[in-house]
C-alpha cells in the first residue's frame, strides 16, 4: 500500500559549514543522517526526523537546522494538513493514533493569564539576599488542633508522618521503563542533593536506585507492578496513582519488546512479557474501596509513610479530592491536561481532562468551604514550566508542585513527542544501552539541581517582592494574583480579581 | 455618615499606616483616660483624621458580668431593628445612650448606644453553644445583616470608643476621661483610602479581645481563607480583623495561651529551629505544619487587649516601630518612644520589642491563676462541621452563624 504521509520535518544543512564528520549519523537513532564517502556528502532521510534536535546540538560547525517540513495546506482551518495526516496514518494502520509528552493543543494557559503582585509603599518588599526566606514545605495529614504542653514545650497530639521538601518542587512519577535507569538515577541524585522527591512511577524500585530511598516517592498504580512490602518501604511516601493528567481514565501499555531483563526483575513480571496497566484499579471500583487501599498501605508501612493520591484533572474534581481527602489520602496531587506522559492515544491526550489551573483552585476552595484544606496538602501538577508557574499554583492553593518535563529538558529532552518509539537520542525514554549511555547521571543531576536551585532563587525574589518571608504566607493567597483576559467565570473558579480591582 | 459604600472597609482592602499606644496597671488599680489620650495626641502625624479609637477594660465594675454592648446607629430604624433583635436573643439589664461631647472636628457622628446584656437563658440552651460563642455569633449577625447598625465592642466589663477623626479628638468627643480602666489601648489611622467610617475604626473588638494595629501584613489572604475555614467571615477585609479571628481561633476554641497563639502567628525560622535540640525542634516543626497558615508575615505591630491583660506582637523581622517601658505596676506601650516618655517621664526599662517575640503582661492575678493551671491546651468549640451542619448547603449555613 502506498504510504500517504509526508515528512514532518525537513533537515537544512549548510554544505557550507558541513565538514562531512559524521557526528550526525552517529547521533541519530532514526537513521535520518548517511554520510556518503563516494560522493562527499551527506544526505538526509527526512521522513525519520523526530525534530529531537540532537543533531543540532551535537554538531561541531552548527551546519544544522531543522524546519517544518514546508507543504501548504488547502488553506483550510478545518481540514489542516495534521488533520489530513492523522486520517491518513490511521487509514494507513488501522490503529490508535499513539503520541507523548503532554497536550500541545492552543487551550487557554492560565499561567499566562495570571500576573503576580509586589510591595509599594504600604508595606516593604523583602530583600532575600538580607532577610531569610523560607521556601521549605512539609506535606502530610495535619490535625485540626495540635495539642501541646507550653511549658515544657513539647507535642502531645501525636503527629502524622510528613515528609519535608526543602524546595516546594518535587519530581513527578516517571517509571523505569518509560524513561532510562540513568534518568531515574539522575533525578535521585538531584532530589537528595535539593532536598526534595523523585518518584518511581510504577516500574518498580530498581535496586540500584534504592540507597536514594529517603528521597523517593513510590507509586502504586494499577498495574501495581514491583510492588511488594519492600518496595513500600524503601521509599518516603506512597502514592496511589489514580489517574494521570496527559490520559486521564486509562490504563498503559508496556510492549514486551522493551521489557529488558533489568526492567523484568524491576517490574516483576517475565521478560518479553507486554506490561498492562488496566484502566481502573480492580480493587478500587469507588472511594470506599480507596479508603481500604490507602489504610492497607498505612498498615503495611506501620503509618510511618504518608500516604498520597494522584488524580488527573476532570469535570467533577473537588469533589473528587474531597472524597479522597476523606478516605484518608494525606496528599491529593492533582493532575492537569498538559502533563506528559511516555505515551498514550492522541486523541485522549488532547481532548480529556482540564487544565491544572481551575481544577487545582476549585480543590483548594471546596476543601476550605468543608472546612478540610488544612488537614490535607495538595500537590499540583501538569505542566509547570518556570519559577513564576510555582509562585502561582501556591498562591491558587497548593502546598507544592510537582515537574516531570521540565528537569527532563534540562536534561537534553526536547519534546520531540516521540517518547513511545523508545529511540530516544538524549538518553531519556529509552532502553537501548548505546543510548542510555548518552545519558550520564552525575552530569544530568548537576543540571536538574542548577534549574531547581534557579527557581528556588527566583521564588524567593518574587516572594520578597510580596513583601512575604516563607512560602506559607503565599500558599492560598490569592490576593498576590490578579488576572488579565479572563472572563467573569474564569476569574471566579480561580477565585482571583481583574488586574486593576 | 455620608461616605460612599464602595469605598468602605468590607467593599474593599485598604492598607493603612497607624499610631498605636497602650498603657496597663498590672495590680488592676483603674486610671482615667487622660494619659493615653495625651500619648496617642503625640503621635498625631501618623495619623490622618481618617480613625482614631480606644479600647478600656475595667470601666464597667457595676456590669462586670454582663456584655457591654456598644453599637453605633445611623438612623432611627437601625436602631429599632437592632433593639427587637437584641430583644429576642438577649436579656438586657440596661441600656442608655453613650454620653458623647460635642467636638468641632467631628461632624454627622451616629448616634451610640450601649446595651448590658446576657444570652436569653432559653434561646441560650436551645442553639447548643457556650455563652461566648452565642454572643458571637449574634454580634456578627448584626453587623453583617441590619444595615446601618454596628457593634464596635460586645465584652464584658470593657467598651470600645471609637470614629472618624482624630483619635485626640474621639477621645475627647466619648469624654474617655470620664471612664476609669486598669488597660487602655489606642489607635490613631492613617488609612489610604478617603473618608472611613465609624465601625471600620479601631480597635477592633470581638467579645472580650480588642486589636490595635498598626501595619499591613502581606499574608492576609492566605490567613483569611485559612480562618474562614473555622466559620469566620471576614467582611472588614482587615488585617486587624484577621488577627483578632486567629487569636479567637489559637485561644478561645484551640485553648492555647495568648502567648502561644502569637508565637504560632511569628513562629521561629526553619534556620531557628534547625539549631534546636531534637525534642525542641519537633515542638516548633509540629506547630508550624499543623498552624502554617496562621503565620502572619508582613510589617506589623499589634497590642491586643483582653481580660487578662495586653499582649504586643511585632513582625518576625521587626518592620514596625514598637517600644515598651515601665514603672512600678504600669506598663507603657507605644509606636514612638516620645508618646511613653511625655505621660511617665520617670519610665525604666524603656525598649523595642523584639521582632516575632510576644510581649505579654498579665493583671497579677491571672498571672497568679495560669501559673496554677494545666500547661496543656485544652481544645475547646472546634468541630468545624458542626457549624456548618444542617439542611441548607454549608456555604448558604456559615452566613447565618
Amino acid at each position: 500500500m502506498l504510504d500517504y504521509l509526508l515528512p514532518r520535518y525537513k533537515v537544512l544543512r549548510d554544505d557550507d559549514l558541513c565538514i562531512r564528520c559524521g557526528v550526525c549519523e552517529r547521533s541519530c537513532s532514526n537513521e535520518v543522517h548517511r554520510v556518503d564517502g563516494e560522493l562527499d556528502r551527506v544526505t538526509a532521510n527526512h521522513a525519520k526526523c523526530v525534530n529531537c534536535q540532537r543533531c543540532v546540538v551535537m554538531c561541531p560547525t552548527h551546519a544544522l537546522t531543522i524546519a517544518k517540513w514546508p507543504q501548504v495546506s488547502n488553506g483550510s482551518n478545518n481540514w489542516t494538513l495534521e488533520t489530513m495526516q492523522d486520517l491518513a496514518k490511521q487509514a494507513q494502520t488501522g490503529a490508535v493514533l499513539l503520541s507523548s509528552m503532554g497536550n500541545p493543543k492552543p487551550y487557554p494557559i492560565y499561567w499566562d493569564r495570571l500576573l503576580l503582585n509586589a510591595s509599594q509603599v504600604t508595606n516593604p518588599s523583602i530583600d532575600p539576599l538580607r532577610e531569610p526566606m523560607e521556601t521549605r514545605v512539609f506535606l502530610g495529614r495535619r490535625p485540626d488542633v495540635l495539642r501541646v504542653n507550653e511549658r515544657e514545650r513539647t507535642v502531645i497530639s501525636k503527629m502524622p508522618p510528613q515528609l519535608r521538601l526543602d524546595v516546594p518542587v518535587m519530581f513527578s512519577a516517571m517509571s523505569f521503563g518509560s524513561i532510562s535507569l540513568n534518568a531515574q538515577m539522575a533525578l535521585a541524585m538531584a532530589a537528595e542533593e535539593l532536598g526534595t522527591y523523585f518518584n518511581t512511577g510504577e516500574g518498580g524500585f530498581h535496586q540500584d536506585l534504592r540507597k536514594y530511598g529517603s528521597h523517593a516517592i513510590v507509586q502504586v498504580a494499577s498495574g501495581r507492578f514491583g510492588v511488594d512490602v519492600d518496595y513500600l518501604n524503601a521509599g518516603a511516601m506512597v502514592e496511589i496513582k489514580i489517574g494521570q493528567g496527559a490520559k486521564p481514565g486509562i490504563g498503559g501499555h508496556l510492549p514486551g519488546e522493551k521489557i529488558s531483563a533489568e526492567v523484568s526483575r524491576t517490574r516483576m513480571i517475565p521478560e518479553g512479557a507486554d506490561a498492562i496497566s488496566p484502566a481502573p484499579h480492580h480493587d478500587i471500583y469507588s472511594i470506599e474501596d480507596l479508603r481500604q487501599l490507602v489504610y492497607s498501605l498505612k498498615e503495611a508501612t506501620r503509618y510511618e509513610k504518608p500516604v498520597a493520591v494522584k488524580i488527573a484533572a476532570v469535570h467533577n474534581v473537588a469533589a473528587i479530592a474531597s472524597g479522597v481527602a476523606r478516605a484518608g489520602a494525606d496528599v491529593i496531587v492533582v493532575d492537569g491536561f498538559r502533563g506528559g506522559t511516555g505515551a498514550a492515544p492522541a486523541c485522549i491526550r488532547d481532548n480529556v481532562g482540564i487544565p491544572v489551573e481551575l481544577a487545582l483552585a476549585a480543590i483548594d476552595q471546596r476543601l476550605r468551604e468543608e472546612s478540610i484544606r488544612s488537614s490535607v496538602s495538595i500537590v499540583a501538577a501538569g505542566s509547570i514550566r518556570s519559577s513564576a508557574d510555582v509562585v502561582r499554583a501556591i498562591a491558587l492553593g497548593a502546598d507544592a508542585v510537582y515537574c516531570a518535563s521540565a528537569p527532563l529538558i534540562a536534561l537534553g529532552c526536547h519534546q520531540c513527542q516521540d517518547c513511545s518509539s523508545g529511540k530516544c537520542n538524549w538518553g531519556i525514554a529509552t532502553q537501548r544501552d548505546d543510548l542510555v549511555r548518552r545519558l550520564n547521571p552525575e552530569i544530568g543531576a548537576e543540571r536538574v539541581v542548577n534549574l531547581v536551585r534557579a527557581w528556588n532563587h527566583e521564588i524567593k525574589e518574587m516572594l520578597g517582592g510580596m513583601g512575604l518571608n516563607a512560602i506559607d504566607s503565599l500558599r492560598g493567597n490569592r490576593a498576590m494574583l490578579r488576572g488579565v483576559g479572563l472572563n467573569e467565570k474564569e476569574l471566579s473558579i480561580l477565585g482571583v480579581k481583574y488586574a486593576g480591582e | 455618615m455620608s461616605t460612599k459604600p464602595s469605598l468602605r472597609e468590607g467593599a474593599v482592602r485598604i492598607p493603612s499606616g497607624c499610631a498605636i499606644a497602650g498603657i496597663m496597671d498590672r495590680s488592676g488599680e483603674r486610671h482615667d483616660g487622660t494619659d493615653i489620650m495625651a500619648a496617642i495626641a503625640l503621635m498625631h502625624d501618623r495619623c490622618n483624621g481618617l480613625g482614631g479609637g480606644f479600647a478600656a477594660y475595667g470601666i464597667y465594675p457595676e456590669y462586670a458580668d454582663l456584655y457591654a454592648f456598644h453599637v453605633m446607629y445611623e438612623s432611627a430604624e437601625a436602631r429599632a431593628e437592632t433593639e427587637a433583635y437584641l430583644g429576642q436573643y438577649f436579656m438586657a439589664e440596661k441600656q442608655e445612650r453613650i454620653p458623647t461631647e460635642p467636638v468641632q472636628s467631628i461632624v454627622n457622628p451616629p448616634d451610640i448606644w450601649r446595651y448590658f446584656v446576657l444570652p436569653h437563658p432559653m434561646r441560650l440552651n436551645m442553639s447548643g453553644l457556650d455563652e461566648a460563642e452565642y454572643t458571637m455569633r449574634h454580634v456578627f449577625r448584626i453587623n453583617s445583616s441590619i444595615p446601618g447598625a454596628f457593634v464596635a465592642s460586645s465584652g464584658k466589663n470593657m467598651g470600645a470608643f471609637k470614629g472618624v477623626g482624630y483619635p485626640e479628638d474621639i477621645g475627647a468627643f466619648y469624654r474617655i476621661g470620664d471612664y476609669k480602666a486598669w488597660l487602655w489601648t489606642a489607635h490613631g489611622r492613617f488609612p489610604t483610602n478617603t473618608p472611613g467610617w465609624w465601625g471600620g475604626a479601631h480597635p477592633f473588638t470581638l467579645l472580650n479581645w480588642s486589636i490595635v494595629h498598626n501595619g499591613e501584613i502581606s499574608s492576609y489572604d492566605a490567613n483569611r481563607r485559612y480562618v474562614e475555614q473555622f466559620g469566620y467571615e471576614c467582611t472588614l477585609q482587615t488585617d486587624t480583623e484577621v488577627i483578632t479571628y486567629l487569636f479567637d481561633l489559637l485561644v478561645r476554641r484551640h485553648g492555647f495561651s495568648q502567648e502561644m497563639a502569637a508565637h504560632i502567628m511569628c513562629a521561629p525560622s526553619w534556620d531557628d529551629i534547625d539549631r534546636m535540640e531534637p525534642d525542641q525542634a519537633a515542638f516548633e516543626t509540629a506547630l508550624r505544619c499543623v498552624y502554617g497558615s496562621a503565620l502572619i508575615n508582613g510589617p506589623m505591630s499589634v497590642i491586643l487587649g483582653s481580660d487578662e491583660g495586653l499582649l504586643a506582637l511585632n513582625d518576625r523581622l521587626k518592620l514596625r516601630a514598637l517600644m515598651a517601658g515601665e514603672r512600678g505596676s504600669m506598663v507603657y506601650l507605644a509606636s514612638e518612644q516620645a508618646a511613653i516618655e511625655l505621660v511617665c517621664p520617670e519610665v525604666e526599662n524603656i525598649r523595642a520589642i523584639d521582632g516575632g517575640v510576644p510581649f505579654v503582661v498579665q493583671l497579677d492575678e491571672v498571672a497568679r491563676r495560669k501559673a496554677a493551671e494545666s500547661p496543656e491546651n485544652e481544645p475547646g468549640v472546634q468541630s468545624p462541621a458542626s457549624l456548618f451542619t444542617g439542611v441548607a448547603p454549608a456555604q448558604a449555613k456559615r452566613k447565618e452563624a
